[in-house]
């Protein structure tokens, strides 16, 4: 009896009791469609999360003071040697680090910003012309502050969109005076309209010459500096100069932190690695419940059709005909409740980020295929029992079954 | 054609053997209509399940068509089944989920015979048996003798050279009983064996070769004048 054969009789069966059927199916249907749906929601905010972070910039350097250790462990802080990063710092890395495309100096505090009788609390940033490069944050009208403004920390200020809209509205803002913390900034230029990355508002920022924000600030020394380098493959070069250079500044002591988006975003992305295997394998339990449903229902019928089976046998078939006709029922059965979960499952993981804008979601093939494989394996696994019984029924007594 | 030689079936209950056949030897020569009678318990049954390959004998050798039966394994008792032997049962054993159609093309599908060729066979067989108009109606549509017929023409569509049949009138009124038992003695004698297990004297009066059992042993075994 070939597979085909075999194939109906099972589907055959199945539709001789549909609601039974589709009741077994729906087990494996709520299993793969939670399997695809809750991975393609862990697949989404990995995507989301790498996405962010290249768009910060490629090949990015964060060097930060004070020495973190990746290895972990307790160091005691030895006071008065852990040195500030300084402007001069940065530019030493300009003139001598040549592995390295930038090195931005950023100070960082937060002011009030007046026009007129309007007024913002918001983040001021402190910098140089290079940082558009670094950060891909662009000015969109006027101009970015130049290295003339650094080199004379001109009193000059560039808005986020959203500062310039509380405080202008429509009107235009370029060349205007503003106050910031009781000192005059000339507004010279509006960054592009750029949104929320990463839960912070690139929008509601001023962006004012590392120098002038170390006056207004009151601070000889730097939040961090960003540097990056032309390719990838160089970030591990780049890391060894950049250490020589500011070890030599630093009285040979190495005081300060480099971190590379690189290792931030394997760290990500091993976490959220995790988090999706995680919610793939609670979905899968419940897969593993609808396997038992198979398993039930299929017991059921072994035992219903006890009679059905002592006529095949006495009429001519092999212990292993009625194994595979009962071993492809319970297969058909998950397997058409896989597709259908599967189905429903991509159906909804498309939906959901359009009503659900914050809850992006990505559809990998690979867990439509694990789902499929898993819910074929779970039809076999609970399928092989009640076959094997019903294929190992003495023909006699089957016969006699009432 | 078939020779059972020192035939014993025992069945344990509790600490005892009880013997369902005790050395039972019959030979069945090609062409013959036999019945075989006796009181419940007396082992016509298992003496059916043995002769129709569904169950080994404890001791003993059962030879078909020069084959030694009682060593075969599991595959090869469902082969003969399939190709040499037919069963009519006395409550037909019929599929209810399907037509009279699929239920004779049944053995079909386990010889491995395409669907096409399998209606082919079928159809003809159930003219044979007078049920070529209603071959599209399920079991339940048919009357007890229309069933029983159904039954014979499945059990004849491989053209097996033994039929087996038990209480084939049982369960029927008198009348469909008789065609029934019409059907069999002209089966018979177009060649096929047949072998009756019957407790109805008037069955047995139509055979040519009557068994009689008796606490798993052969009492009487007559040839009809």
């Amino acid at each position: 009896m070939n597979f085909l054969e075999t194939f109906k009789v099972a589907l055959e069966a199945i539709l001789s009791n549909k609601m039974r059927s589709g009741l077994t199916m729906l087990g494996v249907i709520i299993g793969v469609l939670a399997v695809i749906l809750l991975v393609s929601i862990g697949e989404g905010a990995r995507v989301y999360i790498t996405k962010e972070l290249t768009g910060l910039g490629t090949n990015l350097l964060i060097i930060t003071p004070g020495k973190t250790t990746t290895s972990g462990g307790f160091h005691p802080p030895s006071a008065g040697t852990v040195r500030k990063l300084t402007y001069d710092d940065a530019q030493a890395l300009r003139r001598r680090a040549w592995m390295l495309t930038d090195a931005v100096p950023i100070v960082l505090g937060t002011g009030r910003i007046k026009f007129r009788n309007l007024g913002r609390d918001t983040m001021v940033i402190g910098t140089t012309p290079e940082f558009q490069r670094v950060r891909n944050l662009f000015v969109g009208t006027g101009s970015y502050v130049s290295q003339s403004d650094v080199d004379t920390k001109a009193k000059v200020v560039v808005l986020g969109t959203k500062v310039k809209e509380e405080l202008f509205g429509d009107q235009n803002a370029l060349g205007q005076v503003v106050m910031l913390s009781d000192a005059r900034y000339r507004v010279i230029g509006v960054m592009q309209k750029k949104g929320t990355s990463l839960g912070w508002d690139v929008d509601d920022v001023i962006f004012i010459p590392v120098t002038s924000g170390q006056d207004l600030f009151g601070t000889d020394s730097l939040f961090e500096i960003l540097a990056s380098t032309p390719r990838a493959e160089d970030v591990e070069r780049a890391i060894a100069q950049i250490k020589s250079i500011l070890v030599k500044r630093h009285a040979h002591k190495e005081d300060f932190s480099i971190q590379t988006q690189g290792a931030m975003l394997s760290t990500m992305d091993t976490i959220l690695g995790v988090l999706t295997a995680v919610l793939g394998g609670i979905a899968g339990i419940s897969l593993l419940v609808g396997g038992i449903g198979i398993m039930n229902i299929m017991l059921v019928s072994v035992r219903e059709r006890t009679r059905e089976i002592g006529i095949r046998k006495a009429i001519g078939a092999r212990n292993s005909d009625i194994m595979a006709q009962f071993l492809i029922e319970a297969i058909t059965l998950s397997g058409v409740g896989g597709v259908i979960g599967i189905l429903l499952g991509v159906g909804i993981a498309l939906i959901i980020p359009l009503f659900v804008t914050v809850l992006p979601t990505s559809v990998s093939a690979w867990s439509i295929v694990m789902a499929f494989s898993f819910s074929m394996a779970v039809g076999v696994f609970f399928g092989v029992y009640p076959a094997r019984k019903a294929s190992l029924q003495d023909p006699i007594t089957a016969l006699r079954y009432e | 054609m078939i020779e059972l030689r020192d035939i014993s079936k025992n069945y344990r209950m509790g600490e005892m053997d009880i013997c369902a056949l005790c050395g039972v030897s019959v030979t069945v020569n090609a062409g013959e209509l036999i019945a075989i009678m006796g009181p419940s318990g007396s082992g016509k049954s298992t003496l059916m399940n043995l002769l129709g390959c569904l169950d080994r004998p404890t001791s003993g050798t059962y030879t078909f068509e020069g084959r030694e039966i009682s060593a075969m394994n599991d595959d090869d008792l469902a082969h003969v089944r399939n190709a040499k032997i037919g069963f009519v049962f006395q409550s037909f054993n019929l599929l209810p989920r399907f037509s009279a159609l699929k239920n004779v093309e049944m053995p079909l599908v386990y010889s491995g015979i395409p669907a096409k060729g399998r209606t082919e066979r079928a159809v003809p067989v159930l003219e044979k048996v007078g049920l070529k108009d209603r071959m599209f109606h399920k079991p339940t549509e048919l009357s007890g003798g229309q069933q029983q017929r159904v039954a014979i023409a499945r059990a004849l569509v491989n053209n097996p050279p033994l039929l087996l049949a038990d209480e084939p009138t049982g369960n029927l009124d008198s009348h469909s009983g008789e065609e029934i038992l019409n059907i069999l003695v002209n089966l018979n004698n177009q060649g096929v064996t047949i072998m009756i297990v019957t407790h109805d004297h008037d069955v047995a009066a139509r055979c040519k070769r009557i068994i009689n059992l008796k606490d798993g042993k052969i009492v009487g075994d007559q040839v009809a004048p």
